[in-house]
């Protein structure tokens, strides 16, 4: 047997098989079988071929990784990371039961945004899986691309599975510094669309003129969605000084730029569009001074028609179906016009005087919802205060806002420390069963108030014999946004209590587990955060009773 | 040195889970709501009571050395969540910058615990004197002449299944590898049943891998002739078994599917836990765990089995040191060795071990084929290797000198792991030490260690 014969003569013989191709005449040995002949040639051949590999041509390496001069995560916090990524792909709020155990999962966005704000840099290792994470949840990604970071981009480009990191990247670390004019306008007139939002952005919060200078150049040739996103962007830090530009806008080919531009300049009380919609508000609504038997009364006259003017500044003319025109203007009107023109119409009154004034022929809903719309638009804090009335009055016997998302609404331009006592008191007075959405614009973690009547109130709910899962949704958010050191006090609600009478069967020992839960998620949530402070100091430990 | 040894990292407490649910449920018990009454031993003992949905609490404890575990639920898991759940509330106390959850501190064991575990140091005294009694050829009670004919008879079953077998391969090549696809799997599997029959199961196997090549893609014929062709030469091997030296006859009978003995000259040393991962075939588990002596420089591989749903044993933490005593199975170029009954308790992480280019990895392999000419792969270390994407239009990958131009290719199975990803992460383009299997499908990368850090990191 030589080793002359080539790979593909006993590959074409074998493929064939030797009764139609007979093997090579130098792999046959006198008096053998060719089946045989040529597994003994091809085992050969085979292991010459094994044993003589040679390693492969080394392809163009990829660019390093950017530097991420961020901070390294101390060794207990990258545990705790590795062991809640681990637990990412665990079904979350599949309802019913949920035993004590801490849901990790809805942990993990707080932990994110509290290492991101300690300036750390995710470990490689857990890139992938941080990266997967935030492939599957929207509400992950913002935080996790920026822990992931500079490497984090790096890593993505190499898989398509995470495409979506190059997309929406932020590009914190690939924007040239805003100085660099040359490079700003390189990347302005090259990058791409998330780049060019992202630097936009950039530029704005440095120097608004120069964003706005910048935004003009190519202005006129953008596609219409890029323009409403640019627009968009505007929102941030917007001031009287982009009135001519917004103006201008309103002219736009595209309606939705012209609505966004009316939107923004209607924010502005002093520009020249609030102007305009103020007097065309005024006409609407007046006082009628000779009052009737109740006294003063608020007079709406809605517009008839919604002419080129209105439509120019922004006002839509076709109302959604089962709306009035007439109404519909009217709404839109009011929502765009300054507070401010209100008490000089209505006899000198304050916002709270004015919100209790009866209005003539069903009108209040229309009225009262388009001022809830304008104090959220222009951030009014003093007529949100009046619209929302007193927490402890109720929704359906107070002024103005009448539904929660309205009233969450009017709660966020109040300040934090006011909203949580509002809510605090909204819920002493009404429970829990429509405090979800109120408590969803608090701060995290809750002030003491807050939190305080957030668990007594499901102490109460408790002692009324309901089952847990009744409140499961506030309980969740009680979990995440608690202070922890609350955990001491609640200690005593995991205890389970004797079987009430009249009580949901079971109701004592599911409420002990749930408390259970809360506890231990709020010890959980003050490790997690010594871990990222890096404090060798233990917290408190609670004593047990 | 610290008593109590190093505590396990989280990575290496979730390796030991059987699965994926498992390493869930472990990881959201592990917080300190429902334990109590938590504590380990400067022994590496750790245990503590799990509140479940009963009254009664589960009763966990955990000999680290081993590891073995105990618990009180019902699971058929092993180990189970509440193992796993203590072992990461106590690994993340290892590091002891914060005790905040629950005190896994150290102290005497709770009668509860401390039953089990004189249990298992009592068993492990008997066992050691079993073998000193053994050793000293007091334990006489098998039947050499009994056992005598029982192989006998064995051997000759497998000779009846290597001529058939030989007789099955010459009729595929005399009819032609192109009907071998059409023949279809069926076939091949009754053949495989026949050489489990045969008491062959090392040839059973090998024909069911050689049934499943006709629909593994492009290139196929090629595959099928040099898996055919080295099933060939395993048959003629063991055909002219007295006729091959020693260690090669050794090396054939294992791989026909005798068992080998673990007979060598014992090697006590610090072994650094290079990696450990399962492959399944439906109803077996097996378990490979690379270890890597500190002293001796020799690599190791130790092999565990487990039922389906079972976790195989042994299981061990890598990226720490064991101090441990291992006994080599008998063969040519043979790494398979038996852990001693008594492992330390995990005393530190290790460094890389040395390595070398890519060029001398595959040569490696090449002069390890020599011994043993069915051999996969070849446990290698890669020192300053990058990951490069390798430039086709597939996903390939390949691992490049960071000086030089050589490379080795990813093997396609570890293409699409998740280890891949960490491997390429870790290097961000520089230069990172791997361990792997290098073999003539291309380089399976099992663990890395990035530039001036002991961490090992694991890819599998």
């Amino acid at each position: 047997m030589t080793g002359t014969t080539s790979w593909e003569e006993l590959v074409t013989s074998a493929l064939l098989g030797t009764d139609r191709r007979t093997p090579p005449a130098d792999v046959m040995a006198p008096g053998q079988d060719a089946p045989v002949a040529l597994l003994d040639a091809a085992a050969l051949h085979t292991l010459r071929r094994r044993a003589g590999l040679l390693p492969a041509r080394a392809a163009a390496r990829p660019e390093p990784a950017p530097e991420d001069d961020r901070r390294e995560l101390p060794e207990p916090a990258r545990r705790r990371l590795a062991q809640l990524l681990a637990d990412r792909s665990a079904p979350a709020g599949t309802g019913g039961r949920r035993g004590t155990a801490p849901d990790l999962t809805e942990l993990l966005p707080q932990w994110l945004t509290a290492a991101n704000d300690h300036g750390y840099r995710a470990p490689a290792a857990a890139l992938p899986a941080l990266l997967d994470a935030a492939r599957g949840r929207n509400d992950l990604r913002p935080h996790a691309l920026a822990f992931a970071g500079p490497r984090g981009l790096w890593l993505a480009r190499f898989n398509p599975d995470w495409k979506f990191a190059l997309r929406g990247a932020s590009g914190g670390a690939v924007l040239p510094g805003v100085q660099d004019s040359e490079a700003v306008r390189q990347l302005w007139e090259q990058g791409l669309f998330a780049e060019r939002v992202a630097l936009l952005a950039a530029v704005r919060a440095q120097d608004a003129n120069a964003a706005r200078a910048l935004l003009a150049t190519s202005w006129s040739t953008e596609r219409a969605e890029d323009r409403l996103m640019f627009l968009d962007s505007l929102r941030a830090g917007l001031s009287d000084l982009d009135e001519p530009f917004l103006e201008e806008a309103l002219s736009d080919r595209s309606r939705n730029v012209r609505a966004t531009a009316a939107e923004l300049l209607s924010a502005l009380p002093n520009s020249a569009l609030a102007a305009r919609m103020a007097a065309r508000a005024a006409t609407c609504v007046s006082l009628d001074r000779t009052g009737g038997p109740t006294g003063p009364t608020v007079i709406v006259e809605a517009p008839h028609e919604c002419d080129a003017d209105m439509q120019r500044d922004g006002v839509s003319p076709t109302p959604p179906s089962g709306r009035g025109e007439r109404s519909w203007w009217l709404g839109q009107l009011v929502e765009a016009s300054p507070l401010s023109i209100w008490p000089e119409r209505l006899g000198g009154r304050t916002p709270e005087d004015i919100v209790t004034l009866p209005v003539l022929d069903d009108w209040t809903d229309e009225l009262h919802a388009a001022w809830c719309r304008a104090a959220v638009r222009q951030r009014d804090a003093r007529w949100a205060r009046a619209l929302l009335g007193p927490p402890a009055v109720s929704p359906v016997a107070g002024p103005g806002a009448s539904s929660l998302a309205e009233r969450a609404k009017l709660l966020g331009t109040l300040p934090v420390a006011e909203r949580a006592s509002w809510v605090a008191e909204f819920i002493a007075a009404h429970g829990l069963s429509e405090a979800f959405q109120l408590l969803g614009v608090c701060a995290v973690p809750w002030s003491g108030p807050l939190g305080r009547a957030v668990v007594d109130a499901l102490d109460i709910a408790r002692d009324g014999g309901s089952y847990p899962w009744s409140f499961s949704g506030v309980m969740g958010l009680a979990e995440r946004c608690l202070d922890p050191a609350e955990a001491s006090h609640l200690e005593i609600l995991t205890a389970t209590p004797d079987e009430a009478e009249g009580a949901s069967p079971g109701a004592g020992g599911y409420w002990s587990e749930a408390f259970q839960r809360l506890v231990s998620t709020l010890r959980l949530r003050a490790a997690m955060m010594s871990e990222l402070t890096g404090d060798p100091e233990r917290p408190e430990r609670p004593d047990i009773t | 040195m610290d008593i109590a040894g190093v505590r396990w990292t989280t990575e290496q407490v979730l390796a030991l889970a059987p699965d994926d649910a498992s390493r869930r449920a472990g990881a959201r018990l592990s917080a300190a709501g429902p334990w109590s009454d938590a504590g380990s031993s400067g022994e590496g003992a750790v245990w503590g009571l799990c509140k479940g949905s009963g009254k009664k609490p589960y009763q966990t404890v955990i000999d680290t050395k081993g590891p073995a575990y105990k618990c009180s639920c019902p699971s058929r898991k092993f180990p189970c969540k509440h193992a796993l759940g203590l072992l990461l509330l106590w690994a993340a106390e290892g590091t002891a910058a914060v005790r905040t959850v629950v005190d896994v501190g150290d102290g005497p064991a709770p009668d509860w615990a401390e039953e089990w575990l004189r249990g298992r140091r009592k068993r492990s005294e008997e066992q050691e004197e079993r073998a000193k009694a053994e050793a000293e050829g007091t334990a006489g009670h098998a039947d050499p002449e009994a056992a005598r004919r029982r192989a006998e008879r064995r051997a000759a079953r497998i000779t009846g299944g290597a001529q058939e077998l030989e007789q099955r391969l010459t009729d595929l090549l005399r009819g032609g590898l192109a009907a071998a696809e059409q023949s279809g799997y069926g076939l091949w599997e009754e053949t495989a049943a026949r050489m489990v029959d045969a008491q062959a199961p090392g040839l059973a196997a090998r024909v069911r891998e050689l049934g499943s090549i006709p629909g593994s893609g492009a290139g196929w014929p090629v595959r099928l002739l040099e898996e055919s062709a080295l099933l060939h030469l395993l048959d003629q091997g063991w055909l002219g078994i007295e006729r091959l030296p020693a260690p090669l006859a050794t090396t054939v009978r294992t791989r026909v599917g005798l068992p080998s003995p673990a007979d060598g000259p014992p090697v006590k040393d610090h072994w650094l836990v290079l990696a450990q991962y399962d492959t399944s075939d439906g109803k077996i588990t097996t378990r490979r765990i690379w270890l890597y002596g500190r002293e001796s420089g020799h690599t190791a591989l130790v092999l565990g089995f487990g039922a389906a749903g079972r976790s195989p044993q042994p299981a061990l933490p890598v990226g720490l040191v064991i101090e441990a005593e291992l006994t080599p199975h008998a063969g040519a170029g043979q790494l398979r060795a038996d852990l001693g009954e008594e492992v330390g308790v995990p005393e530190a992480t290790g460094t890389a071990p040395p390595g070398g280019t890519t060029t001398a990895a595959v040569e490696a392999y090449g002069s390890a084929l020599r011994e043993d000419p069915w051999l996969e792969s070849w446990p290698v270390t890669l020192t300053d290797v990058i990951p490069v994407p390798d430039g086709g239009d597939g996903d390939g990958w390949q691992l490049a000198d960071a000086d030089g131009e050589s490379a080795l290719p990813i093997a396609p199975a570890a293409l699409g792991r998740p280890g891949l990803w960490k491997l390429v992460a870790l290097s961000g383009g520089g230069p990172v030490t791997v361990f792997g299997e290098c073999g003539h499908r291309g380089f399976t990368p099992l663990a890395v260690w990035s530039a001036g850090s002991s961490e090992t990191v694991q890819l599998t």
